[in-house]
């Protein structure tokens, strides 16, 4: 290794950190905008983008926007509902999909290369392509909840969450991951006599912390993003997601570009919150298991 | 490969079943009834049932003609030509339009058409825009695949330092992730603004006025690498954070190792470093094409397809036609030929990434 | 805060099933609007519901953009409201898919009703609004005296050499950046309801109304090219400003000095009249050879096929189209009422009010769309064909396409029950 001198290092550091910063500016400016447009009345807003006050908290600020936001729709319903959803489709993903990929990684069943080859085949179907045969489906399905049985699932809760539970991609995420786990730990334990079931909860799962993080994070945003499928099938404003709700306010002859940008800032915070949250799991576990 | 210890049928089927159904039912049943639905000339909404009409609503996809369009001659027979010299030929619409001489160019336009000698071969699509969505995908794909693993890598490697506050780094760069891409699309439209809009007046002062600011979304020419640029942006940070995965993987014995053998930077990438991140870079260059192909939201918040086609996509093809112009059969059809293009590429891609 | 939601919303599911009286369910498609329609919505129904004690209409709303899909999906699925609110020109579309019932309301209260308001399919009235909406080209006297241009009549429209003439003229006076806005950049339903009256003066169309079984010769026949010649010249020159015009530049562009001219519509009106005053100018549409025309427009009220009670939604319709309501949705959104008789009453077209003319024009000029469930298809096709011919698309053959893609979709239809 060549001998560095101290000034030497230093501006090698200062050099990384620039490099780090301006790749940073890059990334963060629409959203410093969303951020900063949300704070200015809209006249003000229109005139900013023009320049780089865009960018900037200058001129006339307040929170009327969010105030004005809150007003024209019910914000706190939308979050409450996108968030329900949302969560409670990652959290049975999550459990549905690693257990589909466990099994076809380390258990040895007939029909589990033609299976998976199949559902892999679904990674390339766009949902837009087949929400109308859905939509009819849906309409038709039997349910058995509180009220008893009933036909049909529009306008529930259900029917924005059961069809997203399963996906390819996140089956495919799961596999990809568990491949490169080492078999010998798996083979170990059923020569110990170990229950599939005891392997997938105490051997493999305790390992996935990366692939769980990174499932979860896809999965939140596909779900937490549905605009197409919730407009199709929910009527009820009670139970509307946040993406059809920002309709209440870009579907105007007169747009109020403020109250939209409060809107969208308001509506990326609970994502936001997530990852940051997943963010710390996520690194931690890659660090620590040390795999391979 | 198959040991005794890993052999349970029960076991697996019960494992799988819960995933297998819910995606039989809500993906594969689906699918096959929207492939069905290309069968026939199934609307969104009519008082007629629908029929069975064959594989008509593929030839009106992806029917196509060559046509070799003679010059205009005078009487003596000499080509007839403009005030600039340039051949004039009869207009094509008096051979597609109710010509019974000309049956099979019936309602197809032209697609795209070269200079042969005197006459121009014309190549005539059933459905022009069809094509030029086709195409469209292709180039997006084509261009944001490589570009966006590529951006995503140099920015794991990046991010790959052990510096302080590089967490916060990350976090910033994964940021356009979370925000959705519809809001993302909002957004971007302050920023291509035509005129004095925050691209172009940004532009302008870096080159001192030189640059004369453009119509970014309303130019055929930059409306799609617009929105490339954007879909890359927001898109980059998600492939950064799987190959950032990829990378921490890598054993630090390995490192080690190289460093002691006193390998160059660039030794210790393409001797370790790639190696190692080889399923990875399956996983991205799969995940980052599947995405591509399903473009959509920017299409449809930006520009609807336009400027002159310039944008048109299969996705936003197919949900315009199923929902907007009421065509379920059209809107299917493109979903299906839409999936075997994927299918078939994804099938290649396997075999050339296959274990050796 | 959550729990504080759930109790909300259990309140709300257990009101709504209370009392013994029907319920009626409404859908309406002013989610989120700013000018007060959804309050008035709301407080209709509230009055409804206190009048009389055997029907209780209970209201969603949707966000505009997505309500046409919504009702789509759910007459797929088989759930329709009992009452649905219903876009005038999208109506024929779905009373032919069986979307929708006659009304069945007595025409004589229909009497004096302008025609843009009522919705009528096949000899029967499916439909019926409160407003009409009609479309001006805003004008300033000062900037339109000062460059020596005639201030037109509803009776003595401009000519289009005229128009023509007034356009290079404001162009070369060089104050504006574009002589006139277009309001391209409202993509959708807009450029079928405000610019296929400038075809239609020309003497084209988006299909011929005789038999709406073709568009052959009346969106590609001469008069429709002369049409498309005159469209594309307007972008080439610089007339006004093209397809990717942004938002903000059509909301305050003509308020700010950008544009000399502006065709907008009469909800756009008010803060041209707070900005310029008696400075403001609301003219009528150019004549391009056919008699001047604007679109007429309107979202009406209707009764779905699959409503069990069709007498308590007629109920419903009749207790919505009294005058006071009328008159107070135009006091609320600035739209037109939809008689005269309630427009006497209202703040701004009554005799001398602001937006008077508003009414003249929509009784003198107004057209309606085709009246055909292929509209849906025809209007996308043809806001496809004006944006690409503003782009520069050859015009012939951009229309012949569209005439194709019209026609194709017409024979899929089985000629749309005509």
């Amino acid at each position: 290794m060549a001998i560095v001198t101290a000034d030497n290092r230093g501006l090698r550091l200062a050099a990384r950190y620039a490099v780090l910063i301006l790749v940073a500016i890059i990334f963060v400016f629409p959203l410093l905008f969303m951020a900063m447009s949300s704070l200015k009345p809209s006249a003000q807003l229109l005139l900013d983008t023009k320049s780089l006050r865009a960018f900037l908290p200058v001129g006339d600020l307040s929170l009327q926007n969010y105030a004005d936001a809150f007003d024209r729709a019910p914000i706190g319903v939308f979050v409450f509902n996108s968030v329900l959803v949302t969560g409670i489709t990652v959290i049975l993903c999550l459990l549905v999909c690693s257990l589909a990929a466990f099994a076809f990684v380390f258990v040895d069943w007939t029909g589990r290369t033609i299976v998976f080859s199949v559902l892999l085949a679904t990674l390339i179907i766009p949902y837009e392509t087949i929400f109308i045969p859905l939509l009819l489906m849906a309409s038709q399905l039997p349910w058995i909840g509180a009220e008893g049985f009933q036909l049909g699932w529009l306008n529930s809760y259900r029917v924005q969450i059961v069809p997203f539970i399963a996906d390819a991609l996140s089956i495919f995420l799961f596999v990809q991951f568990f491949k490169d786990l080492p078999k010998e730990l798996i083979e170990a334990s059923r020569v110990e006599g170990a229950s599939w079931w005891a392997i997938y909860r105490r051997v493999v799962m305790p390992l996935s912390g990366p692939v769980i993080a990174t499932a979860a994070i896809l999965k939140f945003l596909f779900m937490y993003n549905q605009y197409l499928w919730p407009l199709m099938v929910v009527q009820e404003e009670a139970i509307r997601p946040v993406m059809v709700g920002l309709g209440y306010f870009t579907d105007q002859l007169n747009v109020p570009w403020g109250e939209v940008m409060a809107y969208l800032t308001i509506i990326t915070v609970p994502v936001l919150a997530f990852y940051l949250a997943l963010q710390r799991v996520f690194i931690a576990s890659v660090a620590s298991t040390g795999v391979k | 490969m198959a040991s005794k210890l890993t052999r349970s049928n029960r076991s697996g089927w019960i494992m799988a079943f819960p995933g297998v159904a819910l995606m039989t039912l809500f993906i594969i049943l689906p699918f096959f009834l929207a492939f069905a639905f290309s069968l026939t000339n199934q609307r969104l909404a009519s008082p007629n049932a629908a029929e069975y009409v064959g594989f008509e609503n593929y030839r009106d996809l992806l029917g196509l003609a060559v046509f070799t369009l003679e010059p205009e001659r005078d009487d003596t027979g000499a080509v007839i030509r403009d005030d600039d010299g340039a051949i004039a030929y009869p207009r094509l619409r008096t051979f597609t339009r109710n010509n019974p001489d000309y049956p099979h160019l019936q309602g197809k336009r032209e697609w795209f058409s070269w200079g042969a000698g005197e006459n121009r071969m014309v190549v005539l699509a059933a459905d022009v825009v069809f094509m030029k969505a086709l195409v469209n995908t292709f180039t997006f794909v084509i261009f944001v695949a490589p570009i966006q693993a590529g951006l995503a890598l140099c920015l794991a490697l990046l991010i790959n330092q052990k510096l302080r506050a590089i967490n916060i780094f990350r976090t910033i760069y994964f940021m356009p992730v979370v925000v959705s891409i519809v809001v993302v699309s909002l957004l971007w439209q302050f920023i291509y603004s035509p005129g004095d809009g925050l691209l172009n007046n940004l532009l302008r002062g870096l080159t001192f006025g030189v640059f004369q600011g453009r119509d970014w979304l309303g130019d055929t020419g930059t409306a799609l690498p617009s929105i490339m640029a954007m879909s890359i942006w927001q898109g980059v940070g998600f492939h950064m954070v799987i190959w950032l995965a990829g990378l921490q993987n890598i054993s630090p014995t390995l490192y080690e190792a190289g460093s002691i053998e006193g390998a160059s930077r660039w030794q210790t990438f393409r001797y370790i470093t790639w190696p190692g991140l080889r399923n990875t870079a399956v996983l991205i260059l799969i995940v980052i094409t599947m995405q591509a192909f399903a473009l959509f939201a920017q299409i449809d918040v930006m520009t609807n397809g336009g400027p002159l086609d310039s944008t048109q996509v299969l996705v936003f093809q197919a949900v315009e036609r199923g929902y907007g112009r009421q065509d379920i059969s059209g809107g299917s059809t493109i979903s299906v030929i839409l999936f075997v293009i994927v299918l078939t590429i994804s099938l290649v891609q396997r075999w050339l990434t296959r274990e050796r | 805060m959550r729990i504080h939601m759930l109790i909300a919303g259990t309140a709300i599911l257990i009101a709504s099933g209370a009392a013994g009286q029907t319920p009626l369910s409404l859908w309406y498609h002013g989610a989120g609007s700013a000018n007060a329609e959804e309050a008035l919505v709301n407080q209709l129904v509230e009055d409804f519901n206190a009048s009389q004690s055997d029907y209780e209409v209970v209201l969603e709303t949707f966000p505009q953009l997505a309500y046409n899909d919504a009702v789509g999906a759910a007459a797929l699925a088989g759930e329709l409201p009992d009452i649905l609110d219903v876009d005038g020109p999208v109506m024929p579309n779905w009373a032919w898919a069986g979307y929708m019932q006659p009304l069945g309301v007595d025409e004589a209260k229909l009497d004096g009703f302008l025609p843009g308001p009522i919705g009528r399919w096949n000899g029967e009235i499916y439909s019926v609004g409160l407003w009409d909406a009609a479309v001006a080209m805003m004008a300033r006297k000062s900037v339109l005296d000062a460059n020596g241009i005639r201030i037109p009549t509803l009776d003595a429209p401009w000519t289009r050499e005229e128009f023509d003439s007034a356009l290079e003229t404001l162009k070369a006076s060089g104050d504006f950046e574009y002589p006139l806005d277009l309001g391209m950049a409202w993509q959708g339903e807009w450029y079928p309801y405000a610019f296929s009256p400038f075809l239609q003066s020309f003497g084209g169309d988006i299909v011929d109304r005789t038999s709406y079984q073709s568009a052959e010769g009346v969106l590609n026949g001469d008069a429709a090219i002369a049409f498309g010649e005159w469209w594309q010249g307007l972008f080439e020159n610089g007339m006004v400003p093209g397809t990717s015009q942004d938002a903000a530049d059509r909301e305050t562009g003509f308020l700010e000095g950008k544009y000399a001219l502006s065709w907008n519509g009469n909800w756009a009106a008010l803060p041209v009249v707070e900005k310029f005053g008696d400075d403001a100018l609301f003219l009528p549409a150019p004549d391009f050879g056919n008699g001047p025309v604007i679109g007429a427009a309107s979202w009406q009220f209707g009764i779905s096929a699959t409503s069990e009670h069709p007498k308590g939604a007629r109920r419903f319709i009749e207790f919505a189209i009294q005058p006071n309501y009328l008159t107070a949705f135009s006091d609320g959104t600035g739209l037109i009422p939809s008689t005269a008789g309630a427009a006497q009453d209202t703040e701004n077209y009554r005799p001398g009010g602001a937006l008077e003319v508003f009414y003249a024009l929509s009784e003198g000029q107004a057209k309606l769309r085709p009246v055909t469930p292929g509209y849906i298809v025809q209007a996308k096709v043809f806001e496809k064909a004006l944006a690409d011919i503003a782009n520069g698309a050859d015009v012939p053959d951009t229309l012949d396409a569209a005439v194709d893609e019209i026609n194709e979709d017409i024979a899929n239809n089985q000629g749309y029950g005509h």
